[in-house]
């Protein structure tokens, strides 16, 4: 089991810092990081909590079991360091705040939408027939607090969660969102919560369904957006590799995947990096139109919103990963037009 | 005499569009807002000019009040016949009668709907569009400008009412003349250089004439349209956000707004700011302009631009908003009023802190404003909104308390009520420089010495 607390005497006695050398926007060589990690252990100012730009990929670059990005978002907090404009996270604070939604008795299969409105048209689909289906503030689970440097909000507010998903009565639960997932697997482990119920990915539960269909090989050039969330459970990542092989989709190879995967930069907008937000889509997408992707393939409902419109005016179609698995069985997503 | 006033409104325009029902004149008897029941004797829907001289020139023989209206949908009352007398209805005067592409004008009908403008352009001047306000589309075109409203272009062009380039009027008398341009040359595409007459119908609620066309000024419509939403928890920022915004010159639209439903929305102000552009490069490009404009706001921490979901964004970029429609029936009852100030930018923060209480205070359970921004900060339309249940007269009285209230507190912030119903007359007409109140009685007289247009309007005690 995952150590999941961070221990900054690991990090004095690294000898490669890949959470910082390898980190795609601080950019930092070994000797730098080495500097900063010691301004952190003595408490110091360093630039790491000031230009983190949240994209939690540190958590999976230390190789150590150390936990770096909640170290940092924890150190921001602590030192009251904004890391997006005020409103703004009383906004976010604001829409997922519970407004006393009340669990109901539910039955297996149960999905969580976790807080989407908008989304539920991905549901109507011979891949959810049959599935009871959550989706509300009260299920939110709030993990995108980390972006603002508010995990005491989290730890807050993710007990009455874990308490309301227990309620609906189903010992395991589907997570459509990845960052769901990697709450209920990851974070509240880190936090101390015991969870009551087992998580899936919603990738795991749609590669048992299309095992279960009749499925067509699309024989599409795939680029997969990972969302920032996925950093916290690499585990599940292969499930991505075994559907798209299921639905013959050839994943492009291209450099900003896997682990030197980009962030959508939505986030980045919110934090007020414009420019970093507009370079780092721009390097993304072309990266992608270099490697001959046609659709681009997305979990978190958040980045699908943020690339779409900007892959499309590439030549490049957006699904998310529901959507392409619908074109495997033979049903056109809404709005497709391929 | 009933009888003989009918009789003769029919040879006017025909049986069936003259009434005197009691049913139909219920109808007229209101408007959406918080005024009436003032019912009407008559309800006449001409077609033509002719058939509205005929009918004015009627009206001021036998001494009868005549309301001009076109969709009736001011919420102030401006159209509810407060002495009785004759509604004449402009809808079935709904001729686009020209548009001039390179001159960007149209030449239309009093009756003529933002809706059926909007798709008519659409249609077949692609490259053209009008300043659309977020009313309901059967608004009229006519009307919004006769009343100084605003739409999408304000913030660009100015008030509807600056957008007028000539006028067609039927005067108190019956006699028709032509204001602006047309009065002297076939082309409908200038007020200047004459002496402007047409200030003389516009503002006057009514009550100097009865226009029957209109020259509009139309503008280019770029291929693409965007909206960004910068956010702020202090009003105090929000003069500064909208001179900086509008300093850019950049934007096409810019308005604030605030609620406290759904929860995201609560304590915070949200400017809209709308680029347009015929390319992506086009839109990039004033879209870094605006973030430059607000970098240090944002570096501060005390603003930023808000995540727009697809659904979010749709609701913003339709015009008109349906959002407006949505705030309207939020008590259920259908009922809905609003005061409209034109207050100088930098009063927002009183009016929004003022209007919150003025909510609180009546019970109206929430509050909702809307700001336009007019002419490059020029002035702000401020719109305190007041939902009530038109079936439950408590909270009917309470909306008119509020509103009036909101009319004393646009005047005492240095505003003025837009078109004010008669309470916000009044308030204004007591503040009013004593030579411009007489001025206004004088030219009012003139034009209408027996009193017969929208009486009850403007009148100076």
């Amino acid at each position: 089991m995952l150590e999941l607390k961070h221990d900054l005497s690991k990090c004095l006695i690294c000898d490669t810092y890949d959470c910082l050398t390898r980190c795609q926007y601080l950019k930092l060589d070994v000797e730098s990081a080495r500097a900063e990690i010691e301004r952190l252990a003595k408490g110091s100012w360093s630039r790491v909590l000031e230009d983190c730009v949240t994209c939690y990929a540190c958590e999976e670059y230390c190789k150590k079991g150390n936990h770096p990005f909640y170290f940092i978002v924890e150190e921001q907090e602590r030192r009251g360091i904004l890391t997006a404009p005020k409103p703004i996270v009383r906004q976010w604070i604001q829409l997922a705040e519970p407004l006393g939604e009340k669990p109901r008795k539910a039955r297996k299969p149960l999905l969580s939408m976790c807080f989407f409105p908008g989304l539920e048209h991905v549901l109507e689909s011979r891949l959810f027939e049959g599935v009871d289906v959550i989706m509300g503030r009260h299920v939110f689970c709030n993990l995108v607090y980390l972006h603002f440097a508010k995990p005491s909000l989290i730890k807050e507010r993710l007990p009455k969660v874990v308490e309301a998903i227990a309620q609906h009565g189903v010992d395991e639960v589907v997570f459509y969102h990845d960052e769901c997932y990697s709450t209920f697997t990851h974070y509240a482990k880190a936090i101390g919560l015991e969870v009551p119920f087992k998580p899936i990915h919603l990738f795991e539960f749609l590669y048992r369904r299309l095992r279960e269909l009749e499925v067509k090989p699309l024989g599409l050039k795939v680029a997969y957006q990972r969302p920032c969330s996925s950093r916290l459970t690499p585990e599940k990542e292969h499930w991505v590799d075994d559907i798209f092989n299921l639905i013959g989709v050839e994943r492009v190879e291209r450099e900003y995947d896997r682990e030197n995967a980009l962030c959508c930069g939505s986030i980045f907008k919110l934090q007020g990096r414009y420019d970093l937000a507009v370079d780092v889509q721009r390097r993304n997408i072309e990266d992608m139109v270099k490697h001959g992707a046609e659709v681009c393939v997305f979990n978190c409902p958040n980045c699908y919103w943020t690339l779409s419109e900007l892959v499309a005016k590439r030549g490049i179609k957006p699904l998310l990963m529901s959507q392409l698995c619908q074109l495997a069985i033979g049903e056109r997503p809404k709005g497709w037009t391929g | 005499m009933k009888d003989r006033i009918y009789k003769a409104l029919v040879e006017i325009v025909g049986e069936e569009y003259v009434s005197a029902n009691p049913e139909e004149l219920y109808i007229y008897s209101y408007d959406p807002g918080v005024a009436g029941p003032r019912r009407p004797d008559y309800v006449v829907l001409p077609k033509t000019t002719e058939e509205v001289q005929r009918i004015v020139k009627l009206a001021y023989e036998e001494g009868i009040p005549v309301v001009p209206m076109g969709a009736g949908l001011t919420l102030t009352g401006l159209t509810v016949p407060l002495k009785g007398g004759i509604v004449v209805d402009l809808r079935r005067m709904d001729q686009i009668l020209e548009v001039n592409e390179r001159a960007r004008y149209a030449i239309i009908e009093a009756g003529v709907t933002h809706g059926q403008l909007k798709a008519y352009l659409e249609r077949h001047h692609p490259r053209l569009k009008h300043s659309l306000p977020d009313a309901p589309p059967s608004a009229t075109v006519a009307g919004n400008a006769l009343i100084h409203g605003q739409g999408r272009l304000s913030q660009q062009y100015g008030f509807t009412s600056d957008m007028i380039n000539g006028l067609e009027v039927v005067l108190p008398n019956g006699e028709v003349c032509r204001l602006g341009s047309c009065a002297v040359s076939p082309y409908w595409f200038s007020r200047a250089p004459l002496p402007d007459l047409v200030g003389l119908f516009v503002g006057w609620l009514g009550t100097t004439g009865i226009v029957t066309k209109l020259s509009i000024k139309l503008y280019p419509r770029k291929k693409f349209r965007d909206v960004e939403v910068f956010v702020t928890e202090d009003p105090e920022l929000v003069p500064e956000v909208v001179y900086r915004v509008t300093y850019t010159e950049m934007v096409e639209d810019v308005d604030i707004w605030a609620q406290p439903y759904p929860p995201i929305y609560a304590g915070l102000q949200h400017t809209s700011i709308y680029l347009t552009g015929d390319s992506d490069e086009e839109l990039e490009f004033k879209r870094r302009m605006v973030w430059d404009a607000l970098k240090d706001i944002i570096d501060r921490r005390e603003g930023g631009f808000m995540m727009l979901t697809p659904d979010m964004k749709a609701t913003l970029l339709a015009t008109p908003q349906p959002s407006v429609a949505r705030i309207a029936d939020v008590k259920k009852g259908g009922g809905f009023s609003y005061v409209g100030a034109i207050i100088p930018v930098d009063r927002f923060p009183e009016a929004y802190r003022r209007g919150i209480k003025i909510s609180e205070r009546h019970g109206i359970g929430t509050y909702s404003f809307m700001a336009r921004v007019v002419g490059r900060g020029h002035a702000l339309m401020f719109a305190w909104s007041y939902p009530f249940n038109r079936a439950d007269p408590d909270s009917v009285e309470r909306a008119r308390r509020a509103l009036d209230e909101t009319d004393e507190l646009a005047l005492e912030l240095g505003g003025i009520p837009w078109k004010p119903g008669v309470y916000g007359q009044r308030l204004i007409m007591e503040r009013m420089d004593s030579t411009a109140l007489r001025l206004l009685r004088e030219v009012k007289r003139l034009l209408d010495p027996k009193g017969i247009m929208n009486p009850g309007n403007w009148e100076v005690s």
